[in-house]
């Protein structure tokens, strides 16, 4: 009875010690489809522990991986170095609406006309106000060469 | 053939005639749009002046016209064709930017590059080097 009964309880204590680490190479497999969804991600697994690295393009993404991988722990995660990079964001002048660099094309254009008022709305330059018949060529050239929709110059006089 | 391409025919049978590269002519909202690059200023100025005898002093807005010279290139020689004033050198490309020199009326400088279609980088014979206004600069050639 007793033999029997300290077997058992030798057996209960030991199992848990018994049951298998997961490899590193087990944890990669689950690694990799945790972070699979997020092209430009790559990860190196080392006694339990994920390093992740790679090129994201925001804050968001990067930590929606980190939570993935983190949620693995059952799995034999130990824990997670996050290295990934977040793209720079593109500069805010690159995306600046295509209006205002005409409306800045019109205002140089116009500079060297004193008598010449001009103003773009829709991608239409409108110009008002009084030139000399022999600079007339020269402004309607230049504000031409801005790609407008049209260049209105009918309510302008010329001398 | 639209009523619009009518009025202009001399003007888009002189584009297509003159040897003017990529040239494009497209109606739209009632403008006529003519762009494309010309061999030579010569051909740009005769475009401009038969536009000018169709409209006299392109007032009636129904022609955007942008054409480019080919000669026009990095290194070639440009003559400043301001009215009668000197033409600025500044230290970017727009108004708002220092003038750092001056080039004479009727002066050859050099055209050392382009930062847009507006803005060329040029070189005085002095040395001063800076953007300046391409509509004030034609190719010497």
């Amino acid at each position: 009875m007793l033999p029997a009964f300290i077997m058992a309880t030798a057996l209960a204590v030991s199992l848990p010690s018994c049951k298998s680490k997961p490899s590193d190479a087990d944890i990669q497999t689950k690694v990799q489809t945790a972070i699979a969804a997020t092209p430009g991600v790559s990860a190196d697994v080392k006694d339990g522990v994920v390093t992740l690295s790679g090129l994201v393009s925001s804050d968001a993404e990067k930590t929606a991986v980190e939570t993935a991988v983190n949620n693995l722990k059952e799995s034999g995660v130990k824990s997670v170095v996050d290295n990934i990079e977040v793209e720079a964001a593109p500069a805010p002048a690159a995306v600046a609406p295509a209006a205002d660099a005409l409306s800045q094309g019109v205002a140089d254009a116009t500079k060297d006309f004193p008598g010449i008022t001009a103003t773009v709305a829709d991608g239409v330059i409108t110009v008002t106000g009084e030139i000399e018949k022999s600079k007339v060529q020269t402004l309607k050239a230049s504000l031409d060469a801005l790609n407008p929709k049209k260049t209105d110059m009918s309510q302008v006089k010329v001398k | 053939m639209s009523a619009l391409q009518d009025k202009y025919k001399e003007l888009i049978d002189t584009v297509n005639a003159s040897g003017v590269t990529g040239a494009q002519i497209n109606e739209t909202d009632g403008v006529l749009h003519i762009t494309g690059t010309a061999p030579s200023a010569d051909v740009k100025n005769k475009l401009w002046d038969i536009y000018g005898k169709i409209d006299p002093n392109f007032l009636t807005g129904d022609v955007v016209m942008n054409v480019n010279v080919a000669t026009a290139v990095a290194g070639a020689k440009v003559k400043v064709v301001t009215d009668s004033t000197n033409l600025n050198i500044r230290k970017g490309p727009g108004t708002d930017q220092p003038i750092v020199g001056k080039a004479a009326h009727g002066e050859v400088i050099t055209l050392v590059g382009k930062a847009n279609d507006q803005w060329w980088l040029v070189r005085t014979n002095d040395g001063e080097e800076g953007y300046s206004y391409s509509q004030y600069l034609t190719p010497v050639e």
